[in-house]
Formats: structure tokens, C-alpha cells, sequence
């Protein structure tokens, strides 16, 4: 389970988490609703960018890219101004810390 | 009654708890108990796979589909249209079993009883549970349109995949050149809000191509196009005479035989009739004696997806009643699977559901073999409604039909029945 990394990593981050009681599964479920397109756990079957094992610096910089439509998009520049920053952080380092199936059996 | 001994000798050496592929730690989540699963569609299924994977195994689940394999609503236009075979829109179910460890009973549910905590089937007993999770999507209401029940087989809906998609495109094949596809839609809200309309396109695009003098007449019962109105509008538009759309026509009756639709003001005498039925939860919600509100769909607490007021089961799907602005989608469905999955897991340790669950949805829809629209939209829970509500400023539509979206249509299909059944 990744999601101690994930709060180390939000932390460095310096993004605050909410006085809340916070599920302690708050980064996995959110990431789940990315799981649709883009495969369970991050890993797509194609046609869709695999988001498993990427870096959250990259993805975030994607997210952020799409967001200011730096990088057009067909339907993403939508999706993700539906997200909190600190959801976006909790889910990619969320990806970020999942093994990419693909590189495994590349390494095979 | 199904233990949980027989449960696990059903399962057999290959699926035993802890040995299932994907699973490294054997011991599990934490979370212990029985889950039963009524309905292996884009919510039950995907509700079953994630208790097992985030459980880590430890959960049991049992899953229980009256059909054999899943066959998807989402791609049977193209089907319908001539651009895609049945077995394209047809995924096994044996993935559940055999990687994830879901216990698969073909049958058919035919009551529960939410006191004693049991389901019954049809040729399987009772099956005991600790939580039930209902998917069981759509019913037709009886009797809501004059001759029309029991009738199926001559005025198919192909509005639940399967033999009636088939059916629906043979009759199409059989069509002259010349004659009349008629369908109608029903007053919202229905299972898939632009489904209609991408069907309208996709049989329009067919019989353009194959008999350019028929006609297709779109006979709705609402006022208008109840979604991404502007882009279906100039789709409609592309098919020139082809294509007939006709706002505010409530079907009365249907002569099955004859194919003659009785509208409130007109009659029409179709060569193919296609009848989307008025829509409720699926029956066994109904005859469960949920909740439900305008005496159609499941009223749920929106943290837990539970019935209100009945604990322990949990609806999803196209059966309950959506918060604002949400549709009744395969996505939403698939989304509402994991919203569940993570809030028994969470409930079976003794801790409170997640305070903050997010759902979002994508629905494509093809206005003719190359080009699609999408809608979407994000929606967080707001807790001083108790309900997900969509996020201002996030979601829309298509600026137009794109070429680059189909691909992204056929991709979403791919990935989703994965998430659901791989
Ligand atoms: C033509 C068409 C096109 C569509 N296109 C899209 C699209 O592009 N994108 C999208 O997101 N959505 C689309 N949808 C909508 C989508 O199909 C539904 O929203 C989705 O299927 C809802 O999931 P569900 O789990 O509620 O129900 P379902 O997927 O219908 O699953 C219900 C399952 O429960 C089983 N069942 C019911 N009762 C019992 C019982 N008593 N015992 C045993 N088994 C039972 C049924 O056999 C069925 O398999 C489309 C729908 C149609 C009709």
C-alpha cells in the first residue's frame, strides 16, 4: 500500500490536508475514478495513457498543462477542473507509486 | 444456504484466499465477511472485483447474473448500425472468478430478505450475507404502454443488450429500402440520456449507406433532446430527410402486430417499431420493497449507497435515483461500484465511510461510423445536501462530432469492461 508515500509526498508538497478526519484510503479512491479510461490501477489497455509508475512531477505538470489548455485536449481539460489541487496531488503520487504491468513484463 | 466453508471449497485450490494472483498480502485488508452481489453489470461487477482487490482476498464475494456472459448496452448502436458484431460487445465473466476470486453463480435472484440477510435464487437456495450490493439496472413498468408488454419479440427495445440488440438489427436487415424505422423514447429520466439519439444516428447511417429511401422517425416523448442537444441537433440535421425528429409524441398503444404506433395525436404504421419502455429500477429493487422515489428508483444514503432506511443494502446503478445532474450511465454505474466497494470495506472494519467520495462520468456517443461527441462531468460530495453534486466550471461537451474521439470511444470500451471483468 502506497498511501504513506503518498502523504510523504503531498507533505513535501506543502499542500495542507484538511482538519477533516481524512479516509485513510482517500488517494486510492480517488484515483479509482480515473480507473474507467485509463485501467485499474493506472494501467490502461490501450488507447489511453497509462498512468501507473509515471511521475507525479510529470503527471502533475500534465494536469496542469491541460488545466491552462497549454496541452490541448478532447475531453481532459474538462475533467480535471473538477479536482480539487490537493485531489490531484493525493492522485498522482497515488500513480506514481503503482507498478506499471507493462514495464514488468517488458523487464521479463 | 451457502457457508463460508462451501464458499471456500467452491472456490477450489486455484482461487483459495491469499493464493489468488494479485494478491501479496494473504492476510487481507482487515475487512472480513460475506458480500453478495446481485447483477453483473457496470455496477455489480465492478463492485465485485474491487471488494476482492482492495480487500486483498479477504473479503468473499459472490456475484449472482442471471446471464451466462456480459454483453454491453455501451457500443450495441454500433452493433444495431451494422458496425460491430455481437461478440465485439461481449465479455466473459470467468476473469472474476479465476483472478479475483469472485465467486460466480449464474441464477437468478428472486427475493431478499434484508431482516435475516439472505437472498433467494432460483435454483441455488438461499445464499446468506453479511452486505448486499444490488445492481440490477433497469425494468420496464407493466402495462405502461397499451399492447406492448409481452410483446417484445415484434417491437423490440434493445434496451438491454443482448438477443434483443440482435434481434433489432435483423429486423433492420430485413427492412425494404423505403420503409420506416420508427422509435420511440420515453419521458425522462431513462437509462442512458443520449442513447437514443446515438441510436437514431447510427440506424440513420446505416440506411444511408444500404437504402437511402427509408426513413427513420424519432418519436420523443419529451419537449427536446435531453442531451449534448445542440451537437445531436446538427448530427440530425447531416441526415437531411432521412432523419425525422418529432418532440412531445407520447406513445399511447402499439398494435405489435401491425407495428402501428398510437401517439396522442397521431398513428404510425412503421415497417421496424423500436419502443424504449418506460423505465423503473429492476424489478427485484421493486419487489424488495425498497425505498424508492415517484415510485421508481432507489432512494440511497449517498456515503454509503445504501437503500435509506434499509441496512446493509446497497443500490447502484441506473436502479437508484441520481443526485442532480447525473445521468444514468455505464460510467456512473462503474463509479458507483468502487463509491461501495470502498464503503463496506471501510463498514465491515467498523469505520465510517469515507466523508469525501468523488464520482465522475464520460459518455460518448457515435453521430456516425466516424465521429463522436462526449459529455461529461465531476461530481463531489457536498455534505450540506448529503448528495454529489456536480462541480461548476468542470465537465461540457464536444465543440463538435471529432474523428479523434471515436478512437477514444472504442479505447473507454476497451478499458472499462477491463476495469470491470479483467
Ligand atoms: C443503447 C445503449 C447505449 C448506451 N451507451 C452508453 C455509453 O456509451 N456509455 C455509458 O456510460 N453508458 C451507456 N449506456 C448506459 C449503460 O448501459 C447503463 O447505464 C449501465 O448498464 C447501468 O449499469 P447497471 O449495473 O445499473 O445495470 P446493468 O449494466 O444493466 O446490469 C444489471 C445486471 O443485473 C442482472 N440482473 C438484474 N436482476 C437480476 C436478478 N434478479 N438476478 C440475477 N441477475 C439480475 C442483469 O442481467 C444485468 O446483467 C447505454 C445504454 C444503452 C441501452
Amino acid at each position: 500500500m502506497n498511501l504513506r508515500n503518498a502523504i510523504v509526498v503531498v507533505g513535501l508538497a506543502g499542500v495542507a490536508l484538511s482538519a477533516q478526519a481524512q479516509d485513510p484510503n482517500l488517494a486510492r479512491n480517488l484515483a479509482a475514478t480515473c480507473a474507467n479510461c485509463h485501467g485499474t490501477n493506472g494501467n490502461s489497455l490501450g488507447g489511453m495513457e497509462t498512468l501507473a509508475g509515471e511521475s507525479q512531477k510529470k503527471l502533475l505538470q500534465k494536469l496542469d498543462d491541460f488545466r491552462t489548455g497549454e496541452k490541448p485536449a478532447t475531453i481532459m481539460h474538462q475533467i480535471v477542473k473538477g479536482y480539487t489541487p490537493e485531489q490531484l496531488d493525493l492522485i498522482t503520487a497515488w500513480f506514481a507509486a503503482q507498478e506499471a504491468e507493462g514495464d514488468e513484463q517488458d523487464a521479463e | 444456504m451457502l457457508s463460508r466453508r462451501d464458499f471456500l471449497k467452491s472456490m477450489g485450490a486455484t482461487a483459495a484466499l491469499g493464493t489468488v494472483p494479485g494478491f501479496a498480502n494473504a492476510a487481507g485488508n482487515g475487512a472480513r465477511g460475506h458480500v453478495v452481489v446481485i447483477g453483473g453489470g457496470y455496477g455489480g461487477a465492478t463492485a465485485a472485483k474491487y471488494l476482492r482487490m482492495w480487500s486483498q482476498g479477504s473479503v468473499e464475494v459472490t456475484l449472482i447474473e442471471r446471464n451466462a456472459s456480459f454483453v454491453s448496452c455501451p457500443i450495441s448502436n454500433l452493433v444495431i448500425g451494422g458496425l460491430k458484431q455481437i461478440e465485439d460487445i461481449t465479455v466473459s465473466y470467468a476473469n472474476l472468478q479465476s483472478k479475483w476470486g469472485v465467486k460466480l453463480v449464474t441464477d437468478e435472484v428472486t427475493a431478499i430478505d434484508a431482516d435475516k440477510r439472505t437472498v433467494t435464487t432460483a435454483k441455488n437456495g438461499s445464499i446468506a450475507y453479511d452486505r448486499l450490493v444490488m445492481s440490477p439496472g433497469i425494468s420496464f413498468i407493466p402495462g405502461a404502454i397499451e399492447g406492448l408488454d409481452g410483446n417484445e419479440e415484434l417491437v423490440p427495445h434493445a434496451w438491454k443488450a443482448g438477443p434483443q440488440t440482435a434481434l433489432l438489427r435483423k429486423r433492420l436487415e430485413d427492412m425494404p429500402d423505403g420503409g420506416v424505422f420508427a422509435m420511440h423514447i420515453p419521458r425522462a429520466p431513462f437509462r442512458c440520456p443520449p442513447g437514443p439519439y446515438e441510436r437514431a444516428c447510427l440506424v440513420a447511417n446505416y440506411l444511408r449507406q444500404s437504402k437511402p429511401k427509408s426513413k427513420v422517425l424519432v418519436l420523443d416523448a419529451n419537449g427536446e433532446i435531453q442531451s449534448k442537444k445542440g451537437l445531436f441537433t446538427k448530427a440530425f440535421e447531416g441526415y437531411g430527410e432521412l432523419l425525422e425528429y418529432v418532440p412531445n409524441s407520447t406513445l399511447r398503444a402499439v398494435d405489435a402486430r401491425t407495428r402501428t404506433a398510437e401517439l396522442e395525436f397521431d398513428t404510425i404504421e412503421a415497417d421496424v417499431l423500436n419502443v424504449l419502455p418506460p423505465m423503473r429500477a429492476g424489478e427485484i429493487a421493486i419487489q424488495a420493497g425498497l425505498p424508492l422515489i415517484n415510485d421508481r428508483w432507489v432512494d440511497v444514503d449517498w456515503l454509503t449507497l445504501e437503500a435509506k432506511g434499509v441496512a446493509g443494502v446497497h443500490v447502484l446503478g441506473d436502479a437508484l435515483f441520481p443526485a442532480p445532474a447525473m445521468p444514468k450511465s455505464g460510467h456512473m454505474a462503474n463509479q458507483h461500484g468502487k463509491l461501495a466497494a470502498a464503503a463496506i470495506l471501510n463498514l465491515l472494519q467498523g469505520m465510517a465511510p469515507n466523508p469525501t467520495p468523488v464520482v465522475m462520468n464520460t459518455c460518448y456517443s457515435f453521430v456516425d461510423g466516424k465521429n463522436v461527441i462526449h459529455v461529461a462531468s465531476v461530481h463531489q460530495f457536498d455534505a450540506a445536501s448529503g448528495k454529489p453534486m456536480p462541480v461548476d466550471g468542470a465537465g461540457g461537451l464536444s465543440p463538435s462530432a471529432n474523428e479523434l474521439e471515436a478512437k477514444a470511444a472504442l479505447a473507454w470500451a476497451k478499458n472499462i469492461w477491463a476495469d470491470m471483468l479483467a
